[in-house]
């Protein structure tokens, strides 16, 4: 009834070609922005803020990178731990050294230091592909983890071995360190997930997408027809290394705090991405969100239905964690290869024919 | 002879010994690659699940006893006997067996045809199921396994060497029993996929499943036979490891230490699984002898995958891969 494109004309190539042609989808993404920009700051509190808001949404930009590099360029990366441990330090370390200069530029440089790591490690993808990749990407996993235990220059050579998040503002406002307060963290957090989804959306729907797709169908035949696969792949790798980047800066910075890379960044982190954009859906930026609120509210349930009201010990219910994200993986990957955001495409096919059956 | 020659000898000796464990654990990749083109990232979990069974089974602990207890409100741990090493082992095979089928029954049947990266990433998901199965069925404490491998120094290479160098090296029984283990295990895989119908047939399955079919094999029946020798595998690596190092949650690493042996030996290869262990184990240890101090150490956890990933760019299929031929 009101999920039409009917009636609503396009005039000029620019409103022909907007992300969200269907006139509900468009005021729904309006309302969307604005409940998150304008209301949510006003009512959230602590537990919201650190348990499900911030790691969605830190989560769901280190998901929209890793589905541009493997969603839509058919490259399986393991190595996504060790790139947003990149993203940290790199951050820690441009906080430390140019402790005047704001915030925001330490985090998106952060994203840059990343992204170069990232080529880097992405140039094997020129001779070897496949599963011989992942395994590869496992390489940048474990060398980098490694490189930041135990090069003291990296944490500045304190006693622990771990980095602190110092004070920082952001208009007179503090983002990190121990005193900030929950709205404000959470804007921080939701400028920069906004923003790289906006920029990854456009991104992949124009000719940079488009050669990542031809790469990830089948690179030969894409390289025939004149694609070029050292920049497709590369630039995919810098790009999705990028946001990932973002993502780690803000992981230490702004949501942890305080980081032991081994333990924050290691391999399980990899694959929890991994597994977001899977489930999420695979080459799609509404999937990585949809991905990420998964993973992050699911074992939040788990433990509020487990622990506080079966009383089970939360060994028990973390070993059911296990289960579940491993059966919910091997389910999705056999009913429904491209995830989440295929049901809610489907959902839209029906509701654009409702009430009628064809 | 000097000192550094003599420790580098005998880290070498030691880095052959590692070598050949990792050998072990590629294997059972190997197998399944070959049979069913799947590249089973469990094979690390499954080794985990096949010692936990083990001890579990030996030492007679009431599966799922934590979360029994937690629903019902007992208190059960212990049948209260003890099950002697081989017949443990002939029942923890036959569990294995039981995973294949259903490994096969519940998931692969329906992947077939996908694309070989998908079946990794289902594997992945499988290794996620079953590293929190074991840990409920079993308990997630760290577990001792004892069938009766001998342990401990080597007497007799080490007072050989002490007459020959004037300085004795020092070598695990552990390691020279599971040396044999594998070659054992490595003689007999390559005699079964050789000379007996089974395996025949294994081998043509892996070369083409249309055509396999259409002579009458059945293609349900030989993948449920190879993922019941990988658990075997799986089973035995379990043991040498767990013997070794007790059962617990970082024997499923061991995995993540046979990837990039696979890497280097070639995917398809079960003498390549075993010299890209022998390399990687000798290298890492000599690695870490040789450059590990000046860098802080502990570069075992990534020399062998930059090895692998710097081999690979110059020869993509590994050393004894089949050639990869495209077609668009």
């Amino acid at each position: 009834m009101f999920y039409r494109e009917a009636g609503d004309f396009s005039t000029t190539y620019a409103q022909d070609s907007q992300t969200f042609p269907i006139r509900f989808d468009r005021y729904r993404y309006y309302a969307v922005m604005a409940l998150a920009f304008l209301v949510v700051p006003f009512v959230i509190n602590d537990y919201w803020a650190n348990a499900i808001l911030l790691p969605f949404l830190i989560y769901a930009i280190a998901a929209i990178g890793l589905n541009i590099l493997t969603g839509y360029c058919g490259q399986v990366s393991l190595g996504t731990g060790g790139f947003m441990a990149v993203g940290a330090y790199a951050c820690y370390k441009l906080m430390t050294a140019f402790p005047e200069v704001n915030i925001l530029f330490h985090v998106i440089l952060a994203g840059g230091v990343t992204a170069l790591v990232g080529v880097l490690f992405g140039l094997p993808s020129l001779r070897i592909k496949g599963f011989y990749l992942a395994v590869a990407t496992l390489a940048a996993q474990f060398f980098l983890v490694w490189l930041f235990n135990r090069v003291p220059w990296f944490y500045n050579y304190s006693a622990s071995g771990q980095i602190n998040a110092p004070e920082r503002t952001v208009f007179g406002i503090e983002v990190t360190g121990p005193n900030t307060e929950a709205w404000a963290t959470y804007l921080f957090c939701l400028v920069f997930c906004a923003g790289s989804a906006i920029i990854a959306r456009n991104l992949t729907r124009g000719t940079l997408g488009r050669t990542w797709m031809a790469i990830r169908d089948m690179d030969i035949a894409a390289e025939i027809i004149g694609v070029n696969p050292l920049r497709a792949k590369l630039s995919a790798f810098a790009i999705s290394s990028f946001f990932v980047g973002l993502s780690g800066a803000l992981f230490f910075a702004v949501y942890l705090g305080a980081v032991e890379v081994g333990e924050v960044f290691g391999i399980n982190k990899s694959f929890l991405v991994l597994f977001m954009i899977i489930i999420g859906g695979l080459g799609s930026i509404f999937g990585a969100f949809a991905g990420a609120a998964f993973l992050v509210v699911l074992p939040v349930v788990l433990k509020l239905v487990g622990v506080d009201m079966m009383g089970w010990a939360t060994d028990i219910v973390a070993h059911f964690q296990f289960i579940i994200i491993g059966l919910m993986i091997v389910a999705f990957l056999i009913l429904e290869p491209h995830g989440l955001a295929q049901l809610s495409r489907l959902a839209k096919e029906k509701m654009r024919l409702w009430p009628f059956p064809h | 002879m000097p000192d550094q020659l003599l420790y580098a000898m005998e880290v070498t000796l030691n880095g052959l010994m590692a070598g050949v464990l990792y050998a072990l654990v590629a294997l059972g990749f190997v197998l399944i690659f070959k049979a069913s083109g799947i590249f089973n990232f469990a094979q690390g979990v499954m080794a985990l699940f096949a010692a936990a069974t083990l001890v579990g089974i030996m030492d007679g602990q009431v599966p799922f006893s934590h979360l029994i207890n937690a629903i019902l409100g007992t208190k059960v741990h212990h049948f209260g006997w003890h099950i002697p090493a081989i017949a443990g082992i002939l029942m923890a095979i036959v569990v294995m067996v039981f995973l294949a089928w259903a490994v096969q029954y519940f998931v692969m049947r329906h992947l077939v045809n996908q694309e070989p990266i998908i079946l990794f990433m289902a594997t992945i998901g499988l290794a996620y199921f079953l590293e929190g199965f074991s840990d409920l069925m079993w308990g997630s404490e760290i577990k001792k396994l004892d069938v009766g491998l001998p342990q401990g120094i080597n007497i007799w290479i080490d007072e050989t060497t002490y007459g020959w160098f004037g300085y004795g090296f020092f070598i695990d029984n552990l390691d020279i029993v599971a040396t044999i283990i594998a070659a054992l295990l490595v003689v007999a895989l390559v005699a079964f996929s050789q000379y007996t119908k089974q395996g025949r047939a294994m081998r043509a399955v892996a070369d083409d499943h249309q055509a396999a079919l259409s002579v009458g094999i059945s293609l349900n029946f030989i993948w449920v036979l190879v993922w019941s020798l990988a658990g075997f595998v799986a089973l035995v690596a379990g043991i040498v490891w767990g013997t070794k190092s007790g059962v617990q949650f970082s024997l499923s690493l061991i995995a993540l230490k046979a990837l990039p042996v696979l890497m280097l030996g070639g995917f398809t290869s079960i003498p390549g699984a075993i010299i890209g262990g022998l390399i990687i184990g000798v290298g890492e240890k000599l690695f870490e002898f040789a450059i590990g101090p000046l860098v802080g150490g502990a570069t075992e956890n990534w020399f062998a995958y930059v090895l692998a990933l710097i081999f690979l760019v110059f020869r993509p299929q590994g050393l004894f891969g089949e050639k990869i031929i495209e077609r668009v």
